[in-house]
């Protein structure tokens, strides 16, 4: 079976919180219960301070096997505002990846 | 889901709550709906949704939602309401606002708003049809939201701008007319939160990933801010001098764009004269902001073509707002950058419709010259300024509480409050905002949900709808869009029809023109040649086609001008650097700099007991102001009413993080929970506005805890521009943290 997986351009990610409440309205899932979630990282550097946001799927996410079947991208992916993620063959999305920087691919 | 239906429509909030526009689809079942997602056609937000419209199904079927008409009967604040219907709730509100009327004139009767939904259309359609000249957004203190830069903009330019992110082309960013702007100064706002105003904040980001560069003015340490090219952490207040100290730079060093100065624009020497007095060492020593800093942002913003500036409230309320808006619209206009592509393009309601009619130039299109001119002579606040009196159709915010509260020169005896939580939200001097409403004989909430305002006022609450269960016109500023109503909760109405419907009541005569709300619509469409059903018919919304309203150089080809010759619409036909319109109102002509009415070198004794310059009405993507706190899905995710420490404040006031402290001076005192954070400057706290826990009681004393939670009762009034708008002190106030004996509590 092809194997797919999320690929997050971090440096693009706001933590706008579109994907965790998408993710929740589709799944039906009550407060507390996400398949993923943004963490927010504040570190200081030589140019100063750095903020990064980083969205992390979470045990329950099923990459939206549901909306795959009707050819949708998983909702977390569709309604990112600043479209910081992809969801692909893990194959492809390392192509990507090999682009570009402050990305990481999840395999959930 | 089979049997669920898939349809299309467009935001104006309830719901979301904001100003934006975005595409929607809803989907429906049994009369349901079950699920939204954003719409991928709709060229506003091409497919992406906030948090907040997500969570429209949790907003929408929330057990706490008001879906019945509710009638007081215990004593006010007591929090006891019986439902009455639609009938019987209309027949009061009717009866008891034709008494005031009656008996003290309809002036006696104020409008309130607040921000969000669509509800300038309506509520003005109300307030004229009464007769009172009193609409208000009362509690925001001068009026500081947007009304302080677009009066600006149209003193000085003749029409209003915004950031060009290819938003009036339907095919956005593809369109080839469109120019990526080289950067975007972004001035006060961090737009991955921001209030979108017709904008999506996002679309910034979209321009960065495409090569933008970001200058940034901000206090503050943002996502964005991060990420720019140059970040002017400038002192909170002190704008106007940092835009004067670039405009020096552009002017002494020639960057400025000679051609455009010389063809279109008024005053230019005495605009150089003027810059003069901002040297930039003096401008470093107000700011904050190193003098080699300034210069090489004021450079780079010059030297970048197209470059476009995206503002925020921080220069509404900083003191005098509308010059610190004049001398940023000074920015953009030596340099050339108006109306061209990726520059600050001229931004007009598409197809030319109101539906957010404030001007008085509007307002005279709506209801004539001769209502519009005796309502504007008992305006509050437009015999003392000058842009309440020829701009806006709004009363002076500060000083309509305070004639509320002295009864002097003429009573105020009723309110209607649609779409405001002034208590729990914008009000500053809250505690005077909630002792001079109390006096009221009659007060109407119309909201979707009890808040701290409709539990302490409200005598009659009438239910009003999500954009998903109304019908409704948009037209600020793209595309011209139809908001239709697809399912119905409970028996809750449009701001619209509930209006609509008292209108009849209280004139007769003027209302036979229309049997409908939608032969309303139909009316105010005119302008386009299209109908609302016409409108839905093409999908929905419309982009501008070649003329008025869409870019580009309007100027150039004489599509600003009612004469139609090439120019600006203004005195001079052009861009008025010195403004005449501002000397004829008895204004500075030139912009220029004041010290906010609280500061370390204004107040230094005031600063020796409060040296914490505190920052409040920044906005959340989980909040919109003080809706969505019952909101499971977005309150858990930002569940405490914080405040922004740095590490080297917190030591000093021996304070840890995740403490809950008291933000404090002599208005009061108000709880917060620490986050200690090096987003925010050492001499500065953040805190967002609008909390209230709709989980605690609601009936007086408690009102949700607002008197605990509420921080714009720290801020001091009244205050205002000597325009009359803007100055409010959200930003500028300055206040102490003490800690609270008993740690650990978070309520009570």
């Amino acid at each position: 079976m092809a194997k797919y997986g999320l690929l997050i351009d971090y440096n693009y990610c706001t933590g706008c919180h579109s994907c965790e409440v998408a993710c929740q309205q589709e799944h039906g899932y009550p407060e507390g219960k996400t398949g993923i979630k943004v963490a927010e990282f504040e570190y200081e550097t030589f140019k100063g301070l750095a903020i990064d946001f980083l969205p992390y799927p979470t045990d329950l996410c099923d990459l939206c096997v549901s909306r795959q079947k009707n050819g949708e991208r998983p909702a977390c992916v569709k309604h990112c505002q600043s479209r910081c993620m992809e969801f692909g063959l893990l194959g492809e999305l390392v192509t990507t990846m090999e682009k570009g920087h402050k990305m990481v691919i999840f395999a959930p | 889901m089979s049997d669920t239906k898939l349809f299309k429509t467009v935001t104006w909030s309830a719901g979301p709550g904001c100003h934006g526009g975005c595409g929607q689809k809803l989907y429906v079942r049994d009369g349901k709906v079950v699920k939204v997602e954003g719409d991928e056609d709709n060229p506003f937000n091409q497919g992406r949704s906030c948090p907040r419209v997500l969570a429209m199904t949790q907003y929408m079927y929330h057990p706490d939602r008001i879906t019945q008409p509710l009638k007081r009967v215990g004593k006010r604040g007591e929090g006891k309401f019986e439902p009455i219907s639609w009938d019987e709730a209309f027949d009061i509100c009717e009866k008891k606002m034709k008494i005031i009327r009656g008996e003290y004139g309809a002036e006696a009767m104020i409008f309130a708003q607040g921000t969000g939904r669509d509800i300038g259309g309506p509520i003005s359609f109300l307030t004229y049809s009464y007769g009172s000249p009193n609409w208000a957004q009362l509690g925001l203190s001068g009026q500081s939201c947007y009304t302080p830069r677009l009066g600006a903009m149209k003193a000085v330019m003749g029409d209003f701008t915004v950031t060009d992110c290819s938003q009036f082309l339907e095919k956005r960013y593809e369109d080839p007319a469109w120019q990526r702007p080289e950067v975007i100064m972004v001035w006060g706002q961090d737009p991955a939160n921001g209030c979108p105003d017709a904008f999506m904040g996002h679309w910034v980001v979209d321009c960065m990933r495409m090569g933008t560069k970001i200058i940034s003015v901000d206090p503050r340490q943002t996502w964005m801010t991060t990420r720019a090219e140059h970040h002017l952490q400038l002192r909170p207040g002190t704008d106007a001098a940092l835009a004067l100290g670039m405009l020096n730079v552009i002017i002494n060093k020639d960057l400025y764009d000679a051609d455009f100065v010389r063809n279109w624009t008024h005053g230019f020497a005495k605009l150089r004269e003027r810059v003069q007095e901002y040297p930039l060492d003096k401008v470093a020593a107000i700011t904050g902001v190193p003098a080699e800093s300034i210069e090489a942002a004021a450079t780079f913003y010059a030297k970048s073509k197209p470059a476009a500036v995206h503002w925020g409230v921080p220069v509404d309320m900083s003191p005098e707002g509308t010059s610190v808006a004049h001398a940023i619209i000074c920015l953009w206009s030596v340099t050339g950058n108006i109306d061209v592509p990726g520059g600050n393009v001229i931004a007009r309601p598409s197809h030319g419709v109101s539906s957010y009619p404030y001007s008085t130039e509007e307002l005279v299109e709506l209801y004539g010259e001769e209502l519009v001119q005796k309502l504007t002579k008992k305006r509050i606040g437009a015999d003392v300024y000058p842009m309440v009196k020829n701009f806006r159709g709004w009363a002076q915010p500060d000083m309509a509480i305070d004639q509320i509260n002295s009864g002097k020169p003429y009573p105020i005896k009723g309110a209607w409050i649609q779409t405001a939580n002034i208590l729990g939200g914008q009000a500053a001097r809250a505690r005077l905002h909630y002792d001079a409403l109390k006096k009221l004989d009659f007060v109407v909430v119309v909201d979707l949900f009890h808040n701290p305002t409709s539990m302490a006022l409200a005598d009659i609450f009438l239910p009003a709808a999500t954009f998903a269960e109304k019908d409704s016109f948009r037209a600020w500023w793209a595309p011209l869009a139809v908001i239709k109503k697809r399912v119905q909760v409970g028996e809750c109405k449009s701001d619209w029809e509930i209006n609509f419907e008292m209108a009849k009541r209280f004139n007769p005569e003027g209302m036979q023109r229309w049997n409908s709300v939608e032969d309303l619509f139909n009316e105010r469409l005119a302008s386009s040649g299209m109908t609302f059903k016409e409108i839905q018919d093409k999908g929905g919304w419309v982009m501008p086609e070649e003329g008025p309203c869409k870019p580009y150089l309007r100027h150039e080809r004489g599509q600003l001008r009612k004469d139609g010759s090439p120019g600006f619409q203004t005195e001079s036909g052009k861009v008025e650097l010195y403004c005449t319109t501002y000397e004829s109102w008895g204004l500075d002509p030139l912009p220029h700099y004041v010290e906010p009415p609280q500061s370390p070198t204004a107040t230094p004794e005031l600063f020796a007991k409060y040296p914490l310059i505190m920052i409040t009405g920044a906005r959340s993507q989980l909040f919109f102001h003080s809706e969505h706190r019952g909101i499971p899905w977005l309150r858990e995710k930002e569940p405490d009413p914080l405040v922004q420490v740095h590490p080297d404040t917190a030591r000093k006031f021996n304070i840890y993080d995740g403490e809950w402290i008291h933000i404090k001076n002599d208005m009061g005192k108000v709880k917060r929970k620490v986050k200690i954070t090096r987003k925010v400057h050492p001499e500065n706290i953040q805190t967002l506005h609008g909390w209230w826990l709709p989980e605690l009681k609601g009936p007086e004393p408690d009102l949700f805890g607002v008197w605990d939670y509420q921080i714009n009762q720290l801020i001091p009034g009244p205050q205002c521009s000597t325009s009359g708008f803007g100055g409010g002190q959200y930003k500028t106030t300055l206040v102490t943290l003490e800690k609270i004996g008993n740690m650990g509590e978070n309520n009570g």
